[in-house]
């Protein structure tokens, strides 16, 4: 509550401030805003930063260490024999403390637990009445500063652009830190699987067998061999490619040169609306009906194609990635100069000549990296082959019958009851690191590929 | 083919193909819409073979519009629309029977940008003969592609290198690239759109040049913005000013001696 209200009186002064340092620019000039360096607005901002920025880091600071303080000062209060305890067992006395104080208390409370979550909820209020004023004298302070700074020659222009450059940089390196950090979360946790079962018996074991986890087991009797899940995942993607391949091309091809202005407006759309259906609801399809439909088909011809089948849940996935490679390539496609098609078609060359000889051709390089994307797409994709496929790793070349992929096998494994440390369930951090750069080489060479396209033509 | 030869053709009835035995081409009340914008107001001029005709005037003024309709290459583009009648040796382009694809191999066409496929050298003057079925054997092609490249004066300059890419050429050979490609397909008209708006002096001299030549062989509709250029390469030059077809004749009459005084304007330098 304090804390909303702080913030909203920061809010109030930063305008202020902001009034304050356009006027106190243009007093300082007489009103002539050509002398200032900067135009007045950027005085103002100069100011509201000033105001802003050092109260809220002063704000987050305290609400960051606050809760710390107080943790240290309750464990001081709390009897000799509870602090004496083991760590492990005052972790979970201090946890309940905390969820007294937060209003929703465990069942076994004891008196001494109800005394210190009082002393938190009092503190807690103590702090914030410390912290309110001290920020917002902190702000005032701000604004007091900038002003008596603020002079004609000062470059507030430099300096509001120079916090915005900070502020980007920060944002962006937001987005990559939390890249680093999943990878090296999976990266740790594979390295522990690593140290249990050895890479050489998870790489090259054409058997998946991880069974469960049990006390004191051996865990090398069970196989965790990569191969039958990979061998799943590429197969699948490759079935999914050859639907998606062909159908996305010939619509971008479609689209892209035969299609007047307004069929394409029209049907680019509908197109599109496919890329966002649920994966999930593509699952829904595959289990309910693409499966038993392709059962019973298998049938009248006599083959005996299993429900979950591979051929299941590539086609359903190939049409899952039909708009995004006849997105990507109907965009590729039309960046190839019209001057191209002119020159063609002034040769006297028909539409399908101009499109199978020029166009395409031109446009080859980026199709392929578009389907190198579309391709990375289908491998990394887990909901359609959740519900769609078994969970029977069988390394077969036959797609009427069941396999699995990766990513059905993290998802398996690490929503089973086993132990976390065992290797039943960190083998799911090995695959994902796999798979992460399966598909990361997937996307660089991709993303090198379109890219060598575009210094074509620019 | 002599200037004093030119027809004024604002006179002839629209729709009658005059009976000149050296017309190749002629326009008959020929009308362009861009959706309901009007650009060319019923232009009727003759081409005489073997002749080049320039078609100058300010931008926007129609001349581009006019030249893409003598080989339908206004089929192209979507919203535009044209009616009158153009007549190749006195067959109507626009007639249903015709095939816009016999057509274009019949009118070629060079663009104001440097256009080669991204393909090698061999395989951009190969384009038009292949699809054409012009040529069956390689050494077939080797000859054809020989023959224009020469007649494109750039044979010397590209003999050693024809695997290499067209894009990899310079600007100016690039041109002359895309003139060979059109010639290999042995067109009776080429159609030159600004050609050597991309081009430096050096290169432009060389196109220019090889204008000249393909002038013994072919009938050439180019259009310009460079009055000197018209001046140099043309016999006749037609002048185009809001859609319309201000006045036409042979290039030194216009030149010198115009009728019109937006023609006078527009060559002195008064406008465009």
């Amino acid at each position: 509550m304090i804390v909303l209200v702080v913030t909203l009186a920061i809010l109030a002064m930063l305008i202020v401030g902001y009034r304050m340092g356009v006027g106190k620019a243009l007093s300082a000039t007489g009103g002539q805003a050509r002398i200032l360096h900067s135009r007045p607005g950027y005085y103002g901002t100069y100011t509201a930063l000033w105001c802003a920025l050092p109260a809220c880091a002063l704000m987050a600071l305290w609400l960051i260490v606050q809760p710390m303080v107080i943790a240290a000062m309750i464990r001081g209060g709390l009897p000799a024999d509870i602090r004496a305890m083991p760590d492990e067992d005052f972790d979970l006395v201090m946890t309940a403390i905390r969820a007294i104080a937060g209003g929703t208390p465990p069942s076994n409370v004891e008196p001494y637990m109800e005394a210190a979550a009082a002393r938190i909820g009092e503190l807690e209020i103590l702090g914030q009445w410390f912290m309110a004023p001290l920020v917002l004298i902190v702000a005032l302070a701000g604004i007091y500063f900038a002003i008596r700074h603020i002079v004609p020659d000062l470059r507030a222009r430099n300096k509001v652009e120079s916090v915005v450059k900070i502020l980007l940089i920060i944002c962006s390196s937001i987005a990559i830190l939390t890249t680093v950090g999943i990878v090296a979360s999976v990266l740790f946790e594979a390295m522990n699987f690593f140290s249990i079962i050895p890479p050489q018996d998870f790489f090259f074991n054409p058997v998946w067998d991880p069974g469960f986890a049990r006390a004191g087991e051996d865990h090398t009797q069970h196989d965790f061999g990569l191969l039958p899940l990979m061998w799943g995942t590429l197969f699948i993607s490759f079935i999914a490619m050859c639907v998606a391949a062909p159908i996305g091309l010939m619509s971008a091809i479609y689209l892209s040169e035969y299609a007047t202005s307004r069929v394409r407006s029209v049907a680019k759309p509908l197109l599109e609306i496919l890329a966002g259906i649920p994966t999930v609801v593509y699952g829904f399809f595959a289990l309910t009906t693409m499966g038993p439909f392709l059962n019973t088909f298998g049938d009248t011809l006599g083959l005996d194609i299993q429900a979950s089948s591979a051929l299941t849940a590539g086609l359903v996935m190939g049409i899952m990635i039909v708009p995004f490679v006849s997105s990507l390539s109907d965009d590729i496609i039309s960046q190839v100069p019209q001057a191209m098609r002119d020159g063609s078609y002034g040769m006297g060359a028909t539409r399908s000549e101009t499109i199978t000889k020029v166009v395409f051709p031109a446009a080859l390089p980026g199709v392929v990296g578009g389907l190198l994307l579309a391709v990375s797409r289908a491998i990394g994709e887990t909901m359609i082959v959740v519900m769609a496929v078994g969970a029977a790793a069988n390394l077969t070349a036959n797609p009427f019958e069941s396999v699995t992929t990766v990513t059905v096998m993290i998802v398996k494994q690490l929503t089973g009851d086993n132990e976390f440390s065992s290797p039943q369930t960190l083998v799911a951090f090995a695959l994902g690191l796999t798979l992460f750069v399966v598909t990361l080489c997937l996307n660089v060479v991709a993303l090198y590929v379109v890219r060598r396209y575009r210094e074509q033509y620019e | 083919m002599t200037a004093t030869m030119t027809v004024e053709s604002r006179s002839s009835a629209p729709a009658a193909m005059p009976a000149v035995d050296a017309v190749k081409m002629a326009s008959r009340g020929t009308e362009v819409y861009y959706g309901e914008k009007r650009a060319l107001h019923g232009i009727d001029i003759d081409v005489l073979e073997h002749e080049v005709l320039a078609l100058i005037g300010p931008s926007g003024c129609g001349k581009s519009t006019f030249l893409r309709c003598l080989n339908r290459m206004n089929d192209t583009i979507d919203v535009a629309r044209v009616t009158g009648e153009i007549f190749i040796d006195g067959k109507n382009i626009y007639d249903r029977d015709l095939d816009v694809v016999q057509l274009r191999a019949r009118v070629g066409m060079v663009f104001q940008k440097p256009n080669p496929f991204p393909k090698s050298i061999f395989d951009n003057i190969a384009y038009g003969p292949r699809i054409h079925g012009l040529a069956e054997h390689k050494d077939e092609l080797d000859a054809v592609v020989e023959k224009s490249l020469r007649g494109a004066g750039l044979w010397e300059e590209v003999k050693d290198r024809l695997p290499e890419p067209g894009t990899g050429l310079s600007g100016g050979q690039q041109q002359r690239l895309c003139i060979a490609r059109a010639i290999a397909v042995s067109p009776e008209v080429i159609l030159m759109d600004e050609p050597c708006s991309a081009l430096d002096p050096i290169a432009t001299a060389h196109v220019e040049e090889l204008i000249d030549e393909l002038r013994q062989d072919y009938t050439i509709v180019i259009v310009t913005h460079n009055m000197q250029q018209a001046a140099r390469v043309s016999q006749k030059t037609a002048f185009f000013h809001l859609g319309d077809l201000v006045e036409h004749g042979a290039t030194e009459e216009i030149f010198t001696n115009p009728r019109d005084e937006r023609t006078q304007g527009y060559i002195t330098g008064r406008y465009g």
